[in-house]
């Protein structure tokens, strides 16, 4: 099923003539509406007639998130306040939170997005969706919401926590699709073992929709095993829109992009310069949508561009499911180090866990990193050797991906943090 | 004869075996003998309990990684030299050892032996009369 046929496996001739004029038209409302991109603009020596194809897009400014914090709280929006119907912030942990502005019609084209990618994700209106991110400022849980009303589906929206009760409520109510982050998927595919259930038997999970953070193919062969059901990515980020910006098909290779209001662009993170297609690099949004557009906002999220078209028939473009954050990224003695990667080597070890926590120190000028990894219960044994065994082939299996020497630290079952509510803390760098 | 002996996984972290401790304490269920291995970042605790089953359920439901292993328990005189007798038989029939701990009572010594092929061991110490603690009476010394 393709939710919208006339723009998902639209020829690349009409999205790119659509990409234009949306691209020209936004550029032109920012201009005369946004103080901040004017200047911007401006000092770019850019105007808006500069603007005439989407290949032109390269020509404008780059958006940081410093640059939404110094316009706070409204300060980048399009539109008079009086249009704005919806605002969503982030939590601000690092700064300033960064706020949204959605008009009714970016309301709309919100559930339009989020309804194409439940679409791409098997769902449809006979099921039950369950909304387990959070609902609030945070746009994963409205955003989900409304996509799944939209579809025509019955949502359930349960926010995050209070585990047991979610199990409970997928048990009782038949719940056939799942949305969360995918590390709260695996505590409560954890909780629903612990409980006695089987979910193969005890529940009529099929489909999940997980995205909010970055995560591995393994962590999704893990999740699939688990809760006995086929886990799709979805990214998006509340500066953009919030969910529904891009997710995966049944391929499950890479992320469909809703191209017609969201344009990506990936770039090498240092220099800006575009990366060729199946190049790794920064992934770049602009939005063209009404309350709040962005012109080429940095994500920091690194990815990169699928070639060719996917099976599904499909004609949309496709990010790689996403790599890791570029400030994500450790710089440890020199070499380049993403928590996703530790990750996937634990998950590559079937006597391995999922859980870990990674701890940079810095001792004078050697920088040292440890690896804490939890044991599986049934794999425990009276014996010294087998555990250290184990600890010395987690040991040089990252050493063999990192190219670096590391600590592996062996925790006890349920003894690292979980992360019922929000995004995984996984790290902890104690040089900065 | 073999004995279950059981073993837990504890983390270098103070309070650790407090935990255990606790847990069997509260249950009722005595330590007859323990030993600790340890390495730098984690021990493993090896003991002899009166109710094996049960102390490995409620360790599990407590969260942490335990386990039961099979042992054997032979008894000799607490004197001199006793000790280096088993272990020339040992020696002699080749019999490989993972490791050992031992605890006295008045004229008796009981020695927990963890072999690498436990039946083998079994056979050889019979073979040479070397008499072997129950399970039933370790459990409830």
């Amino acid at each position: 099923m393709i939710w919208n046929e006339t723009i998902e496996c639209a020829s690349r001739e009409y999205l790119s003539e659509l990409q234009s004029k949306r691209l020209r038209d936004c550029v032109s409302r920012v201009y005369h509406n946004v103080p901040y991109y004017r200047t911007r603009m401006q000092e770019a020596g850019i105007l808006p007639g500069d603007i005439k194809t989407i290949e032109d897009i390269v020509k404008l400014p780059f958006t940081n998130k410093q640059d939404l914090r110094d316009n706070y709280p409204f300060g980048t929006f399009a539109v008079p306040t009086s249009e704005i119907v919806r605002i969503h912030a982030s939590t601000g942990t690092t700064g300033k939170p960064t706020v949204v502005g959605r008009t009714r019609k970016d309301l709309s084209i919100w559930a339009e997005c989020v309804a194409r990618a439940l679409t791409l994700s098997g769902v449809t209106k006979e099921d039950i969706v369950q909304v387990a991110y959070g609902y609030g400022l945070f746009t994963g849980g409205l955003g989900i919401h409304y996509g799944v009303e939209n579809l025509g589906a019955a949502v359930v929206p349960a926010s995050t926590g209070n585990t047991k009760k979610q199990i409970q409520l997928l048990q009782d109510f038949g719940t056939t699709a799942i949305a969360c982050t995918p590390s709260y998927a695996l505590y409560l595919a954890d909780t629903i073992k612990d409980m006695g259930l089987d979910p193969k038997k005890d529940l009529k999970l099929r489909v999940g929709i997980f995205g909010a953070e970055p995560w591995t193919e393994e962590m999704r062969n893990e999740i699939e095993n688990k809760l006995n059901i086929k886990a799709h990515d979805i990214y998006g980020l509340s500066e953009i829109m919030g969910p529904g910006v891009a997710c995966d098909c049944d391929y499950q290779n890479g992320l469909h992009v809703c191209e017609d209001y969201f344009f990506p662009e990936i770039l090498n993170p240092e220099t800006g310069e575009p990366c060729k297609d199946g190049e790794v690099g920064e992934l770049v949004f602009s939005s063209f949508i009404e309350g709040m557009p962005l012109l080429r906002y940095r994500t920091h999220d690194l990815s990169k561009i699928i070639p060719g078209q996917c099976q599904c028939g499909r004609t949309t473009r496709r990010i790689a499911k996403l790599m890791g954050r570029c400030d994500d990224m450790l710089i440890i003695r020199g070499v380049n180090v993403f928590p996703s990667q530790v990750e996937s080597v634990l998950l590559s070890m079937p006597e391995a866990t999922p859980h870990y926590m990674l701890t940079v120190d810095r001792k004078g000028l050697f920088d040292s990193l440890t690896i804490q990894v939890e044991i599986k219960e049934e794999l425990y044994s009276d014996n010294v050797k087998d555990l250290e065994n184990f600890q010395k082939k987690i040991k040089s299996n990252i050493e063999s991906v990192l190219g670096i020497s590391v600590i592996v630290q062996l925790k006890a079952p349920k003894s690292l943090p979980r992360f019922e509510e929000g995004k995984a803390k996984r790290v902890i760098d104690n040089r900065k | 004869m073999k004995i279950k002996q059981l073993c837990v996984f504890l983390e270098n972290k103070v309070g650790r075996f407090k935990g255990v401790a606790d847990i069997l304490g509260k249950a009722g269920i005595n330590m007859t003998a323990f030993s600790v291995a340890d390495t730098s970042d984690f021990g493993i605790l090896r003991v002899i309990v009166s109710e094996p089953e049960k102390s490995l359920q409620l360790l599990k439901e407590a969260g942490y990684a335990a386990g039961l292993t099979d042992v054997i328990c032979i008894k000799c005189p607490n004197t001199a030299g006793s000790l280096a007798k088993v272990l020339d038989v040992l020696n002699e029939e080749n019999v490989q050892i993972e490791y050992m701990y031992a605890f006295s009572m008045g004229n008796i010594a009981q020695v927990v032996i963890r072999p690498a092929e436990i039946q083998n061991c079994e056979k050889v110490l019979e073979k040479h009369g070397i008499e072997l603690v129950s399970s039933d009476s370790l459990y409830s010394m």
